[in-house]
Order: structure tokens, then sequence, then C-alpha cells
């Protein structure tokens, strides 16, 4: 089962982008482009929250749209990772699991990473294009 | 880009595909941010006055199709963000979905945009948000007394929408 991912994002608790990374869109966003992208989830991810009509709203887990849906997990702290991929794609709940704890074991346990920082570790960029492989996204479904 | 098919309302509304509770509310605005109408059938929590919820919401939607229109991974043309967009033109959204709610929108390419929130169960809305436009289209629009862009109080409209949002959940 081919899971197209198109890019994925990771934005810390102030709304600042502090990974992206693009597997293979049309028209690739130049970095500014990135960063108001990720400023504007995060502020939409907020306002869907005010707009609940029920108590304990957590905001947007995923949006649907024409040609890509987008996948949204927020972790306990506040750091949210989102991934855009093809419509219908199954299992980037787990994907999106499954980076966090990438996130965790080579991010944050890393000494010299400075918290709310632009991610620059190698361990994680090499783990995660092994994760994003649609063979490893196949299987992290069963 | 959206197309309707044909301009009467079909004979008998398309098979409900939801399953769940009640619908919790709906809002109708038109291209300029006015809101036509908004119902509300469950909503146990208010968080702001209902002109700041108006446009809060119009707003939200707004940056929505923005944000989806730059982030579109196929067409490699797109504009600047924040560039306001023409009914149709980019990408946009269908529905997006929290842990409490389920937003269903459809924008018309009159720039009607119709808004349905459910329990984040709910199934896919877009053929009933098609059907729902064919009842405003039937009684608001086609209504002679009905002066657009301003608020709609047709209570045949009301008692259609009711009947039809009651019968889907």
């Amino acid at each position: 089962m081919a899971a197209a991912i198109y890019s994925l994002y990771i934005i810390n608790k102030s709304g600042g982008l502090i990974f992206y990374k693009d597997c293979g869109t049309k028209g690739r966003m130049d970095t500014n482009d990135s960063l108001r992208v990720a400023s504007l989830w995060h502020s939409m991810h907020a306002i869907s929250q005010q707009l609940s009509p029920v108590n304990g709203c957590s905001g947007i887990e995923l949006l649907e749209a024409d040609t890509f849906d987008l996948h949204c997990f927020q972790s306990l702290p506040g750091t949210k990772f989102f991934v855009v991929c093809e419509p219908g794609t199954p299992h980037m709940e787990s994907l999106l699991r499954y980076i966090y704890e990438l996130y965790t074991d080579y991010v944050l346990k890393n000494p010299f990473y400075e918290i709310e920082m632009p991610i620059r570790c190698e361990l994680f960029d090499i783990n995660l294009t092994q994760a994003v492989q649609s063979d490893r996204v196949a299987l992290l479904g069963r | 880009m959206q197309f309707f098919g044909g301009s009467e309302i079909s004979p008998s509304p398309p098979v409900p595909t939801v399953s769940g509770n009640n619908a919790h509310m709906m809002y109708v605005f038109n291209r300029n941010g006015v809101c036509l109408l908004y119902k509300e059938w469950n909503r146990p929590l208010h968080t702001l006055n209902p002109q700041q919820d108006h446009k809060l919401m119009f707003g939200l939607l707004f940056s929505l199709k923005s944000l989806t229109a730059k982030m579109d991974p196929v067409n490699a043309d797109k504009g600047n963000l924040g560039v306001p967009q023409l009914p149709g033109q980019g990408c946009s959204f269908h529905s997006f979905r929290t842990n409490t709610y389920k937003l269903s929108f459809m924008e018309t390419p009159s720039g009607i945009k119709i808004i349905l929130v459910t329990h984040p169960k709910t199934g896919d809305l877009r053929e009933s948000l098609k059907y729902i436009y064919g009842l405003y289209v039937e009684y608001v629009v086609k209504n002679p007394i009905y002066n657009p862009g301003s608020p709609i109080k047709s209570e045949l409209f009301n008692t259609a929408l009711d009947q039809y949002v009651r019968s889907i959940s």
C-alpha cells in the first residue's frame, strides 16, 4: 500500500517552525513561506478550540482538502507534528506518534539540542527518512 | 472546483452517511462575511457572544482556505499567502475534525459558505451540504421578498432545514 507523504512540519509550543521536510510537492515552498504556513496553522489550531460546541476540545486533528489531507498530532507539552499527505492515506496517526517517539529519542535526549530551537540532528533525519518510506508506513498499520 | 448538476432539488435527499448524535450548529455566510443564518440544535458551550463567534468562524474559514491554497502539493503555481482567493480558485478544504466536533464546509461559486458542525464520527457530508444549498436556492433565493445579503428569516426554509438535518442525524 503506497503511502504518499508530501511534507512534514514540527512546530514548537509558541508556533515557530522547528522542522520542515518536503518529500515531493510540486512548487516547493521557500523558508519564509514554510514559516508563515506553520504559524498560521498554529493560530488556526488554537481558534478551532474556541469554536467548539462542547468542552474539552484539543484542536484540529484532521483537515480534509480537495488534493491533500493534513493530520496533526499535539503532544502534551504543546509541540505539534503535522503531515501533509494524499487524501485517504491510512495510518497517519500512528506515523505521527512514531515520529514523536523519534523526536523524544534523537532530539530531546540530545544534550546539545536547545529546546524550542530548529532541529539539526542527523540521526533524527536518518530515522525519519526511513520511517516515511512507504513500506514502513504500511508496517505500522499492522 | 465544485460543480452543481441540475438546478432543482433532487426529489429525495441523498442517503444519509452519518451516524451519531444530532448536529450541533450550522452557519451560512455570504461572500462579504455577513452571517445569513445561524442555527443551533445542541451547543452546551458558548465561548463568545454571537457577533464575535460569527466573525471568528468566518475568519477561521477564510484563513484555512488561504492555507490550503498555499499548501496544495499538486499545483505548482500558487499565489502568496493571504491573497484573497476567488470562490473555486485554489485548493479548498471540505472538512476538518477535532476530538469534540467535525466541521463540514462548502463554498458555492457565488461565494455562499455553508458550514455544519456535527459529532466527530460523522461521515462525509458533502452531498448533504449540496442538498442544503438546494433548499437555500428554492426557499430563499427564489423568494421575491428576500433581500440578498440580509439575514434569512424564512419560516419555510427553517422548517425544511430542521427536518432535513434531524433526518441525517
